[in-house]
């Protein structure tokens, strides 16, 4: 007696194994299609800028000669504006992420602000460019300046310190700091002296991505006034200021392909910037990281 | 219980409390937690700032324009001499953007997932998904750039009716942004499905695509949904490769092939000097930017509460 119709698996199995097959291509060539998307929106930049990339370019200003065009007032921008961003956000991002992993209690008002975050971060970078101008621009009267500019990003890459300092805090075994306990240090030592130091490379990492979002971030920079051509370089943090994704929108909007291949340059410098940036975070998380 | 203490030892009580630090530690740990409390309440104080401005600015713009006019209008044409505030073309705008880009961002998105979590090798995946966040890494001006001076004359050069600013660009690139959002989260939820269930399935004579389509597809779904959600939420909001590729002209019908605005590119042109403080027009930006807001906030819970809702413990 026969129990299993051999020809009709094995047909059957065919097709589907065929079927297999070929969906495995369609799913390959998804993952494929953003790595080339990538490469090649890379070799359009290289092959578009590289010619613009010369030491005149670091250090000419804009001009209205595309060939004379450079970022010396935008990369000095952006090194000031970067000065204002990074300790404010990460000391308002690292103390909300200690209240909340060490001190808040499971309460309505710590939930609420845990639900905040996460609503704030999804918040589009140009309502925050609203707020700036509101706020810091006009109600406490910064002007466009790069200390307005600098507490504006600031508060848009906040929630991405925050939950990225909140994981590295909350990855400190409670050995650590049980141990300190015992040892009698109270809870402000034990945070200062062996939570702190135990997560700084999580700390570390996840601010230096937060900061190179922030590098690249234009729609607030827009929304605030920022000029885009500026013949001086800051003076102080109260000083108006362009930066290098400012630049390359005002490069990228005029109609001569020359100012085209000149914001292509710009894109060069910037994701040299970015990766340059990335690679160290990656590289503290690779050395300094503990596993518990 | 009174202790009893041998002559000529001292007590470790005494010695702690005579540190001379002990009053400072004392004063840091009373008063640490209300100064970290003080930091914490920024991101709160930024939300009621952000809503206090909006909601603010957006009430003098509906003294100016009737409420009416602004939601169920269909022209807007605030640079206009006799100028019209309906916010539909906008919003029209921006629903063209958003359309596009999941067209192009969830199949692919949820492709490469598929291919990560079910398909790839250990070897393969780490080299991809570290390229994959390059990508999510890309400055949104960049894309802006990629879709005017190299998208756009692509699709010109295939549909020569296509304009320099026009929807299709744009909302592809705004796709192509949003791919590495849709592919690293459903990825996620994929990987948390149990290789038990998978197993099951494989001992019952299953392939790889019956397995991701008929087990992990449906246990992971809740991630997949919320991903999406939230990358939809991410398209609304885009404003530089709108800004750049996408044109100043907002109509109220569904062409592709013509220049739009979206809500953002209105903000963006707006504040670039066209609206003078004081006039309705700028009152006009913030409520545009609260329609933004609200557009973005309804996602962003819509998405939480899928995946709080529906999320299948294992």
């Amino acid at each position: 007696m026969k129990y299993i119709d051999h020809q009709s698996v094995a047909a059957n199995t065919k097709s589907r194994i065929a079927k297999n097959l070929v969906l495995k291509g369609v799913f390959f060539a998804a993952t494929m299609f953003g790595l080339i998307v990538l490469a090649i929106l890379l070799y359009r930049v290289i092959t578009q800028g590289s010619g613009y990339l010369s030491v005149e370019f670091f250090l000419n200003f804009a001009s209205r000669i595309p060939e004379q065009s450079g970022i010396k007032a935008a990369i000095v921008g952006s090194i000031y504006l970067m000065l204002v961003v990074a300790p404010v956000s990460i000391f308002l991002g690292v103390g909300t992420a200690i209240y909340l992993e060490e001190y808040a209690k499971k309460s309505k008002g710590s939930t609420f602000i845990k639900i905040n975050i996460s609503n704030l971060a999804g918040v589009p970078s140009v309502v925050f460019g609203l707020l700036g101008l509101t706020i810091f621009v006009r109600y406490f009267g910064l002007g466009i300046s790069i200390l307005a500019a600098g507490l504006t990003m600031s508060l848009l890459i906040l929630p991405i310190i925050i939950v990225a300092s909140q994981e590295a805090v909350r990855a400190v075994p409670k050995e650590l700091r049980e141990a300190s306990y015992a040892m009698g240090a109270t809870k402000w030592q034990t945070i200062l002296r062996v939570v702190l130091p135990a997560s700084i490379p999580g700390i570390l990492t996840g601010s230096i991505l937060a900061l190179s979002r922030a590098i690249g971030e234009t729609a607030p920079l827009v929304v605030l006034g920022i000029p885009t051509v500026l013949m001086f370089t800051p003076d102080g943090f109260l000083s108006t200021f362009t930066a290098l994704p400012m630049q390359i929108y005002d490069w990228t909007l005029r109609p001569q392909v020359a100012f085209h291949h000149a914001a292509a340059a710009g894109i060069i410098v910037l994701m040299a910037l970015l990766i340059f940036m990335n690679s160290i975070a990656v590289f503290i998380r690779n050395k300094y990281q503990k596993r518990w | 219980m009174s202790m009893t203490e041998p002559k000529g030892t001292v007590s470790v009580q005494e010695l702690i409390a005579k540190k001379s630090n002990r009053g400072l530690l004392a004063f840091l740990d009373k008063w640490m937690p209300k100064i970290l409390f003080a930091i914490a309440a920024v991101s709160v104080l930024t939300t009621i700032g952000i809503l206090a401005t909006l909601v603010v600015e957006t009430y003098i713009f509906f003294t100016h324009v009737s409420v009416f006019e602004y939601i169920f209008g269909t022209e807007w044409y605030p640079f206009a001499n006799s100028p019209s505030y309906g916010v539909l073309p906008l919003v029209v705008g921006t629903l063209k953007i958003t359309g596009i880009a999941i067209a192009v961002a969830v199949p692919v998105g949820i492709g490469t997932a598929i291919y990560l979590s079910e398909y790839a090798s250990e070897r393969m995946r780490r080299i991809i998904k570290p390229v994959l966040e390059v990508l999510a890494g890309v400055p949104t001006i960049v894309y802006g750039f990629f879709a005017l001076t190299f998208v756009t004359p692509i699709l010109r050069s295939v549909f020569p009716e296509i304009s320099i600013f026009n929807a299709l660009s744009p909302g592809i690139v705004v796709g192509i942004m949003i791919i590495p959002m849709i592919a690293s989260l459903s990825e996620d939820a994929m990987t948390s499905v149990p290789s038990s269930m998978r197993e099951g399935a494989y001992a019952l004579g299953a392939t790889k695509f019956e397995v991701a389509l008929k087990i992990v597809l449906p246990a992971a779904i809740s991630g997949i949904v919320a991903s999406t959600v939230l990358a939809i939420s991410r398209a609304i909001g885009e404003t530089m490769i709108v800004a750049v590729a996408a044109g100043s002209t907002p109509g109220f019908d569904w062409d592709m092939t013509g220049s739009i605005q979206t809500m953002t590119a209105y903000i963006v042109q707006a504040t670039t000097g066209d609206a003078g403080y004081g006039t309705t027009n700028y009152y006009s930006i913030y409520a545009v930017g609260f329609t933004l807001f609200l557009f973005t906030l309804v996602m962003n819970m819509f998405a939480q509460y899928i995946s709080k809702r529906f999320r299948e413990e294992y």
